[in-house]
C-alpha cells in the first residue's frame, strides 16, 4: 500500500471523555507519531459534522488509516467503517482505541493518569495500525432451498413457512409418516382440542404444497458443505414398496397377517407387518417391517404382493441415497421420552398398570389399543383410583436435572382424561411444584383441581409395590401437610421427563452444532437468538433447543423459517473479516490448526506433494483458535496478525515515546 | 584449526573470508574473542544450537550464577572438595594477582553480543545443512542476511510420518517415549508422544524420527515464530483434551516433569524471557 498516512481522531463525547482528560494535548501527542499525518479532536466525533471531518480529511490528506479514539467499538466501529467505505477506504484500515469505557470512565479521579493512559493507547494503535491492510470480504451465492430434519409439528410448521415464502423444501422424517408426538396426543392442553383435528390439516398442507418434497422413512446420513451451499446425503430406508406405484388403497396392511407391537401406540396395541403409523399418515404409503413379515423371517406368505393391485410391493428393495443441495438446515428432530426403567423404584416395565404419560394418551385416543378406554392393562377393568406422578426423572440429580415443561400441563389434562372416561374415578397428583406458566394454564388447573375426588400431593412417591391383583402401593410423604400417606392406586401414570432422540448425537456432529449439558442443541444466545445455532445456516426448531410444549414449540419453529427466510433471502453469505489465512509457503501441514478448529472448516490437503491446511472461508467464524496453535506462524489471522499484535504490545510496554 | 589469539589480533580487519562460531556466550572470555572475530571477518555464522540459540547450556539460565558454582563445585554427586573451594574471577597468588574469565550473569545467543550474518541450526547440526551452507557461501551465492539454513517450514512439511496423522488429533494420552512401544509407521504425536516436529524448523531430514525419537526442536523456531517454547507451549496446550482439569494437572506432573527442559532446551536464552529473573536486570 506504500507510504503509511494516518489521521488521528480524538473524541471528547461531551463530557465523557472532554470532561476528565483534555483530548486536544491527546490529539497533539498523536500528531508527532511515526506516519501521523493529521490528529485532532472533536466534541462527538459519531455526528455528522464529526464523520464528515473524517471523510474530508481522509481526501485531502490521502489517509490510509484511521484511528478513533472514542468509546467502544462495539459502539462505533460500524459508524466509522462506514466513513471509510464512503471516503473509497476498506473499511478494515480503522482501528478504534476505547478511551471512554478504559480510560476516562474508570479512572476519573486521577485525569492525569488517564490523560497518560489515553496517549499509551493511541501511541499503540498507530504502532498497530502500521501493519494493518485491507481486508477482503468472500461473498457466496446462496441456494435457494432448505431442509427440514424432523416431520413432528415443529419441522411441519417451518416447512410450510418456508415454502409458502416460495423456498424450495426438503423435509426428511424417519418414521413412515410426519405428524411426530403431536399426532399420538388424544387432546391438547389447556383447550382440550383434539390433537390430531389441529394437525392432520397441516400435514395435508405439506403433503400438497408444491414447494415441499418429503422424504418420510428416511434419514440424513452426511451434511458437507457450508452455510448457503450445504450438501446433505440422505438415506432413504427401503419400504419393500413402491410409493410411485402405491395408491394408499390400504388392502396390504388389512390382509396383512403378521402382527407387531405398534411403536405408535408405545409399544402397546399391535399392528400389521406392513403398515401406516396411523390412518391419517402422510405419506399414506405403508411400509413392510422385515422384523415381522412372514416373507423376510420364514420366507412364506406374500400376501400383500398377491392382494396389491398396483403391483408396488417389492421385496427387493434397498437402501437408496439421494443427495440435497440446500442453503439453509432446520433441525426439528424434537425429543425422547426418558427411559422410565431407569427409575426402578417405580417398577415400570416390571408392573404391567405403570405406564407413561405418553401410553396413557394412547388409552385414551379413540385410534388407540383401546379404542378410547382408561383401563387398566392387567386385566382390562375401569380403574378406580389413578395417581399421576410427576417428574419422573425430571429435576432429579440421578437422571435429568432440567424441568420437562409440559409434564405439569400434560398431568393436569391427564386428570381430565381420568375423570371423562370414569367420572368416579379417584386421581392422585404427586407433584413436585405445579408450574402452570403458558398462557390459560393456569385456569385449567384450577378448573382441573377443584374437582371432586382429585388430591393434588406434593411429594414423590417412594417404592412402588405391586399388590396380587395388580394393583399398586406406595407410601408418599405430603410435604403439604407433613403427613405419610399409604396410596393404593389401580393405575400409576408416570410424566416422563425428556430428552434428546437417541441418534441425535450423530446428526448433531455431522451438523457440527455444540450440545447444552442436557444434550440438546445449544442455541447462539439462550434470550436474543435461541433459534440459531453457532454454525450459519443452521436453524433450530422445537424441542431439539429444549424441552416445549406445543404453543412454544409453533412460535419457536415460525421464528426459526423467518430466519432462515432472513438469511436465504439475503442471496449471499459472507465471510468473516476476521478470516484466518495460511501462508501456504510456511504452511507444514502439520495438521493442528484442524485439530482445533471448532467450525471444521479447516481441511489439510495433498497439493503438489505437499500438505497444505486450507480454509473455508464461509465456515471460519474468526475465532482465532487455528492461529494460536499454529507451531510454525503460517496461520494468521485477518485484523489480529502477529505482527499487529505485537507491535501493539511492544508499544504498550514500552511506554509512551 | 587453532590460532592463538595474539595471531588472530596481528590480521587486517575483514581479511578472514568466514568465520563458523561454535557455542553460546557463556564468559567474559567468550565475548571478547567474538567481538575480536567479528572484526576480522567478512562473514559470521553462528555454528549449531548453541551459537544459534543459547543451546542445552542455556538452561543455566534458570539459576543464579551463585547456584550454579555452589551445585557444580560443592553439591554435584560426583564431586570431591572437603575444602569447599570454589572458583573466583580473581586470585592472589605469590606470584602475583591471577585472573580467570568472568561468569556471566546469563548464557546468551552468539548474536546478543556480534552481528551475525548466518545461522547454522541444529544439535549437532546435520552434514546436509553445513553442505548447504558452505555450497552456497563458496558459490557466492549467498541468501538474504539473517537466513537459518534450513527448511522455511516445519519439520511435519518433510517428515514421512505427516501423512499417517489423523484429521484431528486430540490427546487424551500423553506418554513419554520410554513408557510407550512407538509404532514407528505412524505419527509420534497422534500415539501420545509428544514431537516438536510441528513447531521445529525443518531440514534435518527428520534424521530422529526416523531413528525411533521424536523431534526435540534443535534447529529451533521458524522465520515467524518470535518465541519457540511458547509456540510449543501453545500447540500442546491446544490439543491436550482433557475435561478433568485436576486429571490435566496430574497428567501434566506425571508426563512432563521439566516442561522448561522440554519446550525451551535449545532455546531458552532466544526466548522471550531469557531466563529466571532474578532482580536487577542483566
Amino acid at each position: 500500500m506504500g507510504e503509511v498516512r494516518i489521521g488521528v481522531y480524538i473524541c471528547h463525547c461531551g463530557k465523557n471523555i472532554g470532561g476528565v482528560i483534555n483530548p486536544s494535548r491527546v490529539a497533539e501527542f498523536a500528531s508527532k507519531l511515526p506516519n501521523v499525518v493529521v490528529a485532532r479532536d472533536y466534541m462527538y466525533m459519531c455526528s455528522s459534522p464529526g464523520q464528515m471531518l473524517i471523510e474530508e480529511d481522509i481526501k485531502r490528506h490521502n489517509l490510509n488509516r484511521v484511528i478513533v479514539a472514542a468509546c467502544s467499538p462495539r459502539m462505533h466501529e460500524p459508524t466509522f467503517q462506514g466513513v471509510l467505505k464512503k471516503a473509497g477506504l476498506n473499511p478494515w484500515l480503522l482501528e478504534m482505541v476505547n478511551i471512554r469505557e478504559h480510560v476516562t470512565w474508570v479512572h476519573e479521579d486521577v485525569p492525569d493518569k488517564a490523560e497518560e493512559k489515553a496517549k499509551e493507547l493511541v501511541y499503540a494503535a498507530v504502532m498497530r495500525a502500521q501493519h494493518l491492510y485491507e481486508i477482503t470480504i468472500h461473498r457466496l451465492p446462496v441456494v435457494k432451498s432448505a431442509l427440514v430434519i424432523g416431520g413432528g409439528i415443529a419441522g411441519i410448521r417451518a416447512a410450510l413457512d418456508l415454502a409458502n415464502a416460495g423456498i424450495k423444501v426438503y423435509l426428511v422424517e424417519k418414521k413412515q409418516s410426519i405428524g411426530g408426538k403431536m399426532a399420538q396426543l388424544d387432546k391438547t392442553f389447556p383447550t382440550l382440542d383434539c390433537s390430531k383435528c389441529i394437525l392432520t390439516p397441516l400435514m395435508v398442507d405439506v403433503a400438497r404444497h408444491p414447494n415441499i418434497t418429503i422424504y418420510a422413512y428416511s434419514e440424513v446420513v452426511d451434511v458437507s458443505g457450508s452455510a448457503g451451499d450445504f450438501k446433505v446425503k440422505v438415506r432413504l430406508k427401503p419400504t419393500y414398496v413402491d410409493w410411485s406405484k402405491c395408491t394408499g388403497c390400504g388392502y396390504c396392511t388389512e390382509r396383512c397377517p403378521a402382527r407387531a407391537p405398534r411403536e405408535f401406540d408405545e409399544g402397546l396395541g399391535t399392528r400389521k407387518a406392513i403398515y401406516f403409523d396411523f390412518p391419517q399418515a402422510v405419506p399414506r404409503r405403508p411400509v413392510i417391517d422385515p422384523k415381522y413379515c412372514l416373507w423376510f423371517t420364514k420366507g412364506i406368505c406374500r400376501a400383500c404382493e398377491k392382494l396389491c393391485p398396483v403391483g408396488a410391493i417389492d421385496f427387493n428393495q434397498k437402501d437408496r441415497y439421494i443427495e440435497l443441495n440446500v442453503g439453509a438446515i432446520i433441525v426439528a428432530t424434537g425429543y425422547e421420552l426418558y427411559d422410565m426403567t431407569k427409575l426402578r423404584e417405580y417398577g415400570y416395565g416390571k408392573y404391567k398398570n405403570v405406564i407413561t404419560g405418553l401410553q396413557l394418551e394412547r388409552l385414551s385416543d379413540a385410534d388407540g389399543p383401546t379404542k378410547g378406554k382408561i383401563v387398566r392393562l392387567s386385566d382390562g377393568k375401569e380403574p378406580e383410583t389413578v395417581a399421576i406422578v410427576l417428574c419422573a426423572g425430571s429435576r432429579d440429580e440421578k437422571h435429568v436435572r432440567y424441568c420437562c415443561r409440559f409434564g405439569c400441563a400434560a398431568a393436569i389434562k391427564h386428570i381430565y382424561y381420568v375423570k371423562h372416561s370414569v367420572p368416579e374415578a379417584k386421581v392422585f397428583v404427586l407433584y413436585t411444584d405445579i408450574r402452570a406458566f403458558g398462557k390459560g394454564y393456569e385456569e385449567f388447573y384450577q378448573r382441573l383441581r377443584g374437582m371432586d375426588d382429585v388430591y393434588f400431593i406434593r411429594g414423590r412417591p417412594a417404592e412402588i409395590f405391586e399388590a396380587k391383583d395388580g394393583s399398586l402401593i406406595f407410601d408418599v410423604f405430603d410435604s403439604n401437610t407433613g403427613q405419610l400417606l399409604s396410596i393404593k392406586a389401580d393405575l400409576v401414570v408416570l410424566e416422563s421427563a425428556v430428552v434428546p432422540p437417541k441418534d441425535w448425537e450423530s446428526l448433531r456432529r455431522m451438523l457440527k452444532i455444540s450440545c447444552d449439558p442436557g444434550g440438546f442443541a445449544l442455541e447462539l444466545h439462550p434470550k436474543l437468538r435461541p433459534f440459531e445455532t453457532t454454525a450459519d445456516g443452521i436453524f433450530l426448531a422445537g424441542a431439539i433447543q429444549g424441552p416445549k410444549d406445543i404453543p412454544d414449540t409453533v412460535a419457536h419453529a415460525a421464528a426459526a423459517a423467518a430466519a432462515a427466510i432472513g438469511f436465504l433471502s439475503k442471496g449471499e453469505v459472507e465471510s468473516t473479516p476476521y478470516l484466518a489465512v495460511v501462508n501456504e509457503d510456511l504452511c507444514s501441514g502439520c495438521g493442528l490448526c484442524a485439530s482445533v478448529c471448532p467450525f471444521d472448516a479447516i481441511e489439510i490437503k495433498e497439493e503438489g506433494g505437499r500438505r497444505i491446511a486450507k480454509v473455508n472461508v464461509i465456515r471460519c467464524k474468526g475465532c482465532g483458535a487455528c492461529a494460536a496453535t499454529c507451531p510454525s506462524g503460517a496461520m494468521q489471522q485477518n485484523y489480529f496478525t502477529d505482527t499487529q499484535i505485537v507491535s501493539e504490545v511492544s508499544a504498550l510496554a514500552g511506554g509512551a515515546k | 584449526m587453532d590460532f592463538k589469539k595474539s595471531d588472530v589480533e596481528k590480521m587486517k580487519d575483514n581479511s578472514i573470508d568466514v568465520a563458523f562460531i561454535n557455542g553460546g556466550i557463556r564468559l567474559s572470555e567468550h565475548e571478547e574473542m567474538v567481538r575480536l572475530l567479528r572484526r576480522k571477518s567478512k562473514v559470521v555464522v553462528a555454528f549449531g544450537s548453541c551459537a544459534h540459540l543459547g543451546g542445552i547450556p542455556g538452561l543455566a539460565n534458570l539459576y543464579s550464577t551463585s547456584e550454579l558454582i555452589t551445585y557444580a563445585f560443592r553439591e554435584a554427586p560426583t564431586v570431591v572438595n572437603p575444602d569447599g573451594v570454589t572458583p573466583t574471577a580473581s586470585y592472589k597468588a605469590p606470584e602475583g594477582e591471577l585472573e580467570l574469565p568472568r561468569i556471566l550473569k546469563y548464557v546468551k545467543p552468539l548474536d546478543d553480543v556480534i552481528d551475525v550474518d548466518y545461522y547454522i541450526p541444529g544439535c549437532a547440526p546435520t552434514p546436509n545443512i553445513i553442505k548447504k551452507a558452505l555450497d552456497d557461501i563458496l558459490s557466492g551465492n549467498l541468501p538474504p542476511k539473517g537466513t537459518v539454513f534450513g527448511s522455511s517450514r516445519a519439520l511435519c512439511d518433510e517428515c514421512e510420518l505427516n501423512k499417517t496423522k489423523p484429521e484431528k488429533i486430540l490427546l487424551k494420552d500423553l506418554k513419554r517415549v520410554h513408557q510407550v512401544k512407538l509404532d514407528l509407521s505412524k505419527c509420534y504425536l497422534a500415539q501420545g508422544v509428544l514431537c516438536l516436529g510441528p513447531v521445529t524448523r525443518g531440514g534435518c531430514g527428520a534424521l530422529c524420527i526416523k531413528g525411533g525419537m521424536p523431534c526435540t526442536g534443535c534447529f529451533g523456531p521458524l522465520d515467524n515464530v518470535k518465541d519457540f517454547g511458547a509456540r510449543a507451549l501453545s500447540f500442546i496446550a491446544s490439543i491436550i483434551d482433557y475435561d478433568d482439569e485436576k486429571l490435566a494437572e496430574r497428567i501434566i506432573e506425571e508426563y512432563l516433569p521439566d516442561p522448561a527442559g522440554w519446550f525451551y532446551r535449545y532455546s531458552l536464552p532466544r526466548s522471550l524471557v531469557k531466563g529466571r529473573y532474578s532482580g536487577g536486570g542483566k
